[in-house]
Order: C-alpha cells, then structure tokens, then sequence
C-alpha cells in the first residue's frame, strides 16, 4: 500500500500529459458565440464611403466575412495584406470601422487599399457590443441564409484561412 | 560561413552532451574510474561549443546578417546596437539558444566544482545534466535552429525586433529569469542522482542547497524585473497580471521557495527525504511547464511565442521524458527509504512542514488556476477563463496565513521548541503589531483589510528583532562581536523574510490607495488628482532612431507649492518598419509614491485621452524583491559551503 503512494505523482502527471497532448495542436484562436446559429443584430451605421445609412436589409445575400478592425490596432495592419488578397479572390467583406475615427479610416483605405464591399463606422462600439466583440481584428462568418455559422478572434492568415474559409457557403 | 559554423559547433556540442549522459552512467554502473572521470571534460567541451554558438549569433545579429532567417525577422539595420544584440533572444530559436546557453553555464560551474563532490556522485549529477542538455540541444537543433539561412535572396533589411521588446527591462529579464529556471536543474539533478545511487542521506540536500539558493534568487530577480518591466512598459500601470506565462515563472518559485525550507530539514535532521526529492523534481518540472506552455501554443499569453505545433510535440515529449521518468524512478526508489528520525510538534521540522504544506497548497492553487482552462478545453467542455478574482480571492488568505507563521519559523528549535520561547515573544509582537496597525489605519483612513495586513507585517518585523536581538544578547560577548558571528546564512534568511514583508507593503498600499483618473486633456489643459496637479504644457512630434513619437509635456506641482515636482514626457511610438504603435508611459518614480501618466487615443482637435495614475509605494513590491534576492544570494554564499569545497 505504502509502495503505491509513490506512484502518485507520476499518474498524476500522466493525466497531465494527456491533457497537453489533446490541447495541442487545437485551435486557440477559434472562439464560441452566442450569435452562432443566429441572424445579424439589428443595427444602424453610417457607411464610412457613402455617408448613407445602412441597416440588416442592407447585408448581402451570399455568403460573406464581418471584419471589425481598426487603424489603431496594430494586428490590422498585419491583417490587411491577406484581406486584400481575399478580396482578389471575389469573397464579399464587410468591414466594421471599429472605435475609430473617420479621416484616419479614410486615409489607411486610400494608402493601402480596400478590401472590404462596404466599410461601415462603429465610432462608439456598440454594434461591436452587440456583436460581443472582445478586440480587433475578429471576423464572423456569414451563410447564404444569412446565419452566422462562425466567430475567429485574431489575425486571419493563409494558416487557418482553410478552415474559416470551410464555413462559408 | 560562420552560421554554419554556429550551426555546425551545435551539433557537434549535442555529440558531446549525449556522451556526456551516457559514459559516465555506464562508468557507474561498470565501476569504471576512467568513464566517470570523463565527466569533467565532457561538461566543459559541451559548454565551449554552444558559447561558440552563442557568440556567433551575437555577432551575425550585430554585423546585420540578414541572410540568416532569425535575424531578418528580428533585426533591423537602425536598431540601436544593444537592441541588435538583446534581439539574440527577442524571438523563439534565439531564446531557447540562450536557455541552452545558461543550462550550459550551470553544467560547466557544477564541473567545476565537481571535485568536491565524492567521485562516484559528481559524475552522475552531469549526466544527469547531460541528459537534461541533449534534451534542449535537440529541441533546438531539430525544430528550432536560429542559423537558417535565407539564400540566395537575402533581404535589404530585416522586419526589425518586436517595439515591446525594445526596451532595457528586455535586455536584463529573459537572462535572468533563465538563469533561475534552469538553475534548477541543478537541484533537480542533484535528487535525480540521489535516486539513482540510493544515497538518500543528507548529504545530496548539502550539495544542492547553494545551488538552490542560487538558483532561487535569480528567479526571484528574474521575476521582480518582468513585473516592473510590465509596470512601465505596458502602459496599464498594473505590475502583475495573473498571466499565465507569469503564473509559469511564479509556479516554480513558490515550489523553489518550499525546496529551499525543506532541503534544510533534509540537511540537518535527515527528514523529509524523499518528500525533499520530490521538490526538486517538481520544481524542475514547473520550469519545463514554463517553458511548455510559453512555446508550445496551448495557452494565449502575451508573451507567446508563435505557435508550432511539430515544437508542442517535441517539448511534450521532452518533459513527459525527464518528468515522467524521474517521477517513475521516484516511484521506485523512494519507496525504499525509510525516516527513523521523529520531531515534535512544535519543532523547528514542524514548522518548516507548515511552511512546505502551505507553499505547496499555493503552488498548486497557481497551476490549477493556469491549467483549468486548458483542461476545460480539452474535454470539451466549452472556453472559460480564470482571471485574477480567482487568483486574489484563493491566492492572498493562503498567503498571509504563510506569512504570519513565516514571523514564528525563526524562533524555533530543532526537535521540540520549548513554549516560552514562543510564547513570550508572539504575545508581545502581537499586542505591539497590533496596536501600530490601528495607530497607522486609523491616521491614514484605511480599511479593514489593511489593518490586517499591516498587523501581519508589524508582527514579522517585531519577531524578526526578537529573534535577531535574543541571538546576539546571549552569552557573555558584546552585541556587536556576536551579530558579527551569526552565519550568512542566518542574515539571508532575515533579509529574505523582511524582503516578503517589504513587497506585502507595496502590494496592500498600491491597491488600497493609489488614485487613477482617464480624462481628455488638450495642451493648456491641467487636472488635479490626489493633491497633485498635472499641467499639459504642449505636445511635440519627435523622431527616434526606427519611430515616430508623439510627445506630450506635462509639469507636475504639489497643491499649493509653486515648484514643479516633476516633468513628464509621455509619448505615443509608430514604430516604422512594423507599423505598429507603442504607449511609452512617463513615469517620475520615489520611495512613497510613483506618477505615471500614459497617453491614450488621440481624440478630435489637440485633445487626448490621458491616463494619470498615483500610485504609493509600487516601488516596495520591487525594493522586496532585491531584499529576496539578496537573502538568497547571501545563503548561497555561507561560509559553510565554502569551508567544505576547500576540504
């Protein structure tokens, strides 16, 4: 009895082991939402181009990216090349101006190109709220159905762009 | 030519260090004098290479190389010079080359010193090392290697180092903290190689007690300089996150802390044994986990690494080796020992029991709160986060409970403490703590949780002098001649605890009076915030050698005094090359009290958002700290140890 007592903290480190062996490799970037399986919120913004006001009628019908991402946030810089790219590649994007400002949205789109179908400012966040948002960049997979089947939180790049990218349709 | 050499000095080192984990072992178990004293040469070859390593990394960082990968993407040819040689290891394969660099350090001191350890164990603790040193090389040179190159098209310039990186507390802080991680291998070796002879007696724990000590106090630096790094870096003013890459550095030196008490009951009473070897093993492992978790990508941290799932395998493997397999021989062969030696329960053993019962109930209350997430994922249960509630809620009444028998320990004999050198001293420290705290409370308006705090510190305090003063007030000598007798020892031991007291200081005054306002403040502007006034003088566009700063001018007056107390200069970086915005916050720092002033998001027309802390006595949290460190260093440093090297 008293010889297995030893043995303890080796099994207990085995679990352990075990664990870290399921975790890796796992996607840490994926994050459950409340929204998964639900329409867009209902909102009302101003379109940073058009100075129109835009509302859920207003979303597309295919298949489409919500991106919130912001000129201060320094992971969109890092995310704005590959969004560039997508967007060569024909996938709609809406762009979410999130807690920023106006000139300087428009100066970063002129500079460095723009990705996005229509780019709308969330100046106070609360769509972002609505959204459940914790930081930018984060973008939301939208179905043909107008459901939002996924949430990535993070920078999109040509790693887990498969996978995200396995959601729309 | 020379990467290749480095990488090249890499792999002949990792030859050296498999050899070194085997010749001696089979020389042991051979009874060959001659393999076991290849020991020594062994250790040192190994260690010559990977500095060869080191140094040429250094200077392909230094002379700007950027055909070599690692260096394109975290050097930059406008980089300051000490920023292109800190870079060595602003990034995962330089990093771990540095970790291999210092455990190789710590093998080559522990050659060094290898005659004065019996010739049959000496041996045995390097391979142990050497097992431990093949481990990391091959990590390094399998997934890791900082010497690929980038041929034949080699970049202009390189993607410039990671701005938070770029900073003095960066330079000092991974070193440092290294050097206590792996320190502990040191330890760690010394129980493996306890098991692996059967020699349980008290004497490994006199060989590895300087080591430890050691060890311990350069995590204990490592640690105090990451949090004042965060202090003033981040721009958050917080100086302690409960992050979990924080929580990987504090884990192994709670578990440090309880080795250090434990080693010396193992010493000198000869209990504890195998609980003892299981310290060291566990204290190691948390280091591992450290380094696990930080370059494994299981857990998001700020201070991850990017992400590699083939490197999570690898150290997966490289800890479910050595842990697994120390734990497994600990298994077997500390079943086999047997503590003859009974104590009281008011020995000096029971307390330092006490001590190692609580540390290690608050070790694992960090790793539960680190690991529950994790665990919480794996099995599918949904994403959850612990955040510092849990820590301050679980973590700080454990603690204080600690800290409150850590005044009594001292007091202690071996074997059974008879009352009244207790009883008298804790009764008069408690009224004398007591009544300071309500005097100090009630002057000051603080709460509840405040007098119980500073009865705690006043008590350790108290009890310390007692302790301190009935040393050096018995026999017939004079108190000086005597104080001047007592071991180093000793003196660390006090300076260690007062170092406790000191930073408790800091932490229970820091979050129950300091002032923080957010205002919007436009030059001309100025803002009062806890007797102090802020005067937004102007706001300057500067140009740093790889950014663009936004520079703001603040004066600070004292109410009602016409001299300025301090002028700020907050500024708002763009680092160029990655474009990326850093918050260099102003800091004008004193004993009692630090301003700290950050500049936030620009608003519309000269406003900005600023955020103004007063934060009173931050500093102590670091001031303890040093006072740790020291104590550690100056245990390491006891006569006795070295008494016993000249032998």
């Amino acid at each position: 009895m008293r010889k297995t007592l030893f043995f303890i903290p080796f099994v207990f480190f085995l679990v352990l082991g075990a664990i870290f062996y399921l975790q890796l490799g796992k996607n840490t970037q994926y994050m459950p939402s409340a929204l998964v399986g639900n329409k867009v919120p209902d909102f009302k913004l101003v379109s940073l181009t058009t100075d129109q006001l835009v509302t859920q009628n207003d979303l597309p019908s295919r298949p489409y990216l919500i991106n919130f991402w912001g000129t201060w946030c320094p992971a969109c810089h890092l995310e704005h090349p590959f969004l560039i790219e997508l967007a060569d590649q024909g996938i709609p994007i809406l762009g979410i101006d999130y807690k920023d400002n106006k000139s300087r949205a428009e100066q970063w789109l002129a500079q460095k190109g723009n990705p996005y179908e229509s780019v709308l400012m969330d100046e106070m966040g609360h769509f972002g709220v609505d959204m459940g948002v914790t930081g930018a960049p984060e973008t939301f997979v939208v179905d043909g159905s107008g459901l939002i089947v996924y949430r990535h939180q993070g920078v999109i790049n040509t790693e887990n762009w498969p996978v995200i990218k396995g959601y729309l349709k | 030519m020379l990467p290749e050499i480095g990488q090249f000095s890499l792999i002949l080192s990792l030859f050296f260090a498999l050899s070194l984990a085997l010749v001696p072992l089979i020389g042991y178990w051979a009874r060959n004098r001659l393999l076991l004293e290849m020991a020594q040469p062994l250790t040192l070859i190994m260690s010559t290479l990977v500095l060869v390593s080191f140094v040429i990394l250094s200077v392909a960082f230094i002379t700007d190389d950027f055909s070599v990968l690692y260096v394109s993407q975290n050097s930059n040819s406008q980089l300051p010079i000490w920023y292109k040689f800190s870079a060595v290891w602003g990034g995962h394969e330089g990093s771990l080359l540095l970790w291999v660099f210092i455990l190789s350090g710590w093998c080559s001191a522990v050659a060094l010193k290898v005659r004065t350890l019996p010739e049959n164990v000496g041996p045995v603790v390097l391979a142990v090392l050497g097992i431990v040193s093949t481990g990391f090389l091959s990590f390094l040179i399998f997934t890791s290697s900082p010497f690929v190159r980038l041929l034949p098209d080699i970049p202009m310039d390189g993607g410039d180092l990671n701005p938070l990186l770029q900073d003095f507390g960066l330079i000092v802080h991974p070193p440092v903290l290294y050097m206590g991680y792996v320190g502990f291998s040191v330890a760690f070796a010394f129980a493996v190689t306890a098991l692996i002879t059967g020699n349980l007696n008290a004497s490994w724990a006199r060989w590895a007690r300087p080591w430890t000590a050691c060890s311990w106090a350069f995590l204990t630096l490592g640690i105090t300089l990451g949090s004042w790094w965060a202090y003033y870096e981040l721009g958050w003013g917080g100086w302690w996150f409960w992050d979990p890459v924080e929580n990987a550095s504090f884990m192994p030196w709670l578990a440090g802390t309880a080795l250090l008490h434990s080693l010396a009951v193992t010493e000198k009473r000869g209990v504890f044994k195998s609980w003892t070897v299981l310290l060291a093993i566990f204290t190691f492992s948390l280091s591992l986990l450290g380094a696990f978790l930080v370059r494994s990508g299981v857990l998001t941290s700020v201070h991850s690494f990017a992400a590699d799932p083939t490197r999570g395998i690898f150290i997966l493997v490289l800890l479910i080796v050595l842990v697994g397999g120390s734990l497994l021989l600990y298994a077997i062969r500390a079943a086999q020992v047997k503590s003859s030696v009974s104590f009281g329960l008011t020995g000096r053993e029971a307390w330092l029991l006490l001590n190692n019962i609580l540390l290690t109930v608050l070790t694992l209350t960090v790793l539960l709160g680190t690991l529950y997430p994790l665990i919480f994922d794996a099995l599918d249960l949904g994403k959850i986060s612990v955040g510092a509630p849990y820590f301050n809620s679980v973590f700080t009444p454990v603690a204080l409970l600690l800290i409150v028998f850590m005044g009594i320990g001292p007091l202690s004999k071996w074997h059974n403490t008879p009352l009244s050198v207790i009883v008298g001293p804790c009764l008069l420290s408690m009224v004398l703590s007591g009544l300071l705290a309500t005097v100090l409370v009630l002057w000051c308006g603080f709460g509840l949780l405040a007098w119980v705090s500073f009865t705690v510190v006043f008590w350790v305090v108290c009890l310390s002098f007692f302790d301190w003063f009935s040393k050096v007030s018995a026999g017939s000598k004079g108190i000086i001649p005597r104080a001047r007798q007592l071991p180093r020892n000793y003196y660390g031991m006090l300076l260690a605890h007062l170092g406790i007291v000191v930073t408790l200081v800091g932490i229970v005054l820091v979050s129950i009076n300091s002032h923080e306002a957010m205002l919007r403040l436009s030059p001309g502007d100025s803002a009062s915030i806890a007797g102090y006034e802020f005067h937004f003088d102007r706001l300057e566009q500067i140009k740093g050698p790889n950014y663009v700063a936004d520079r703001a001018q603040f004066t600070v007056f004292k109410a009602g005094d016409p001299d300025p107390v301090a002028v700020l200069r907050p500024e708002k970086r763009m680092f160029t090359t990655r474009q990326q915005v850093m918050t260099e916050a102003a800091l004008d720092a004193g004993f009692t009290r630090d301003l700290y002033l950050s500049l936030g998001e620009k608003l519309d027309g000269a406003a900005w958002g600023v955020r103004i802390y007063v934060k009173s006595f931050v500093r102590w949290i670091w001031l303890g700290g040093i006072m740790m460190m020291l104590g550690g260093l100056l245990a390491a440093l006891d006569k006795r140890y070295q008494r016993r090297a000249e032998e």
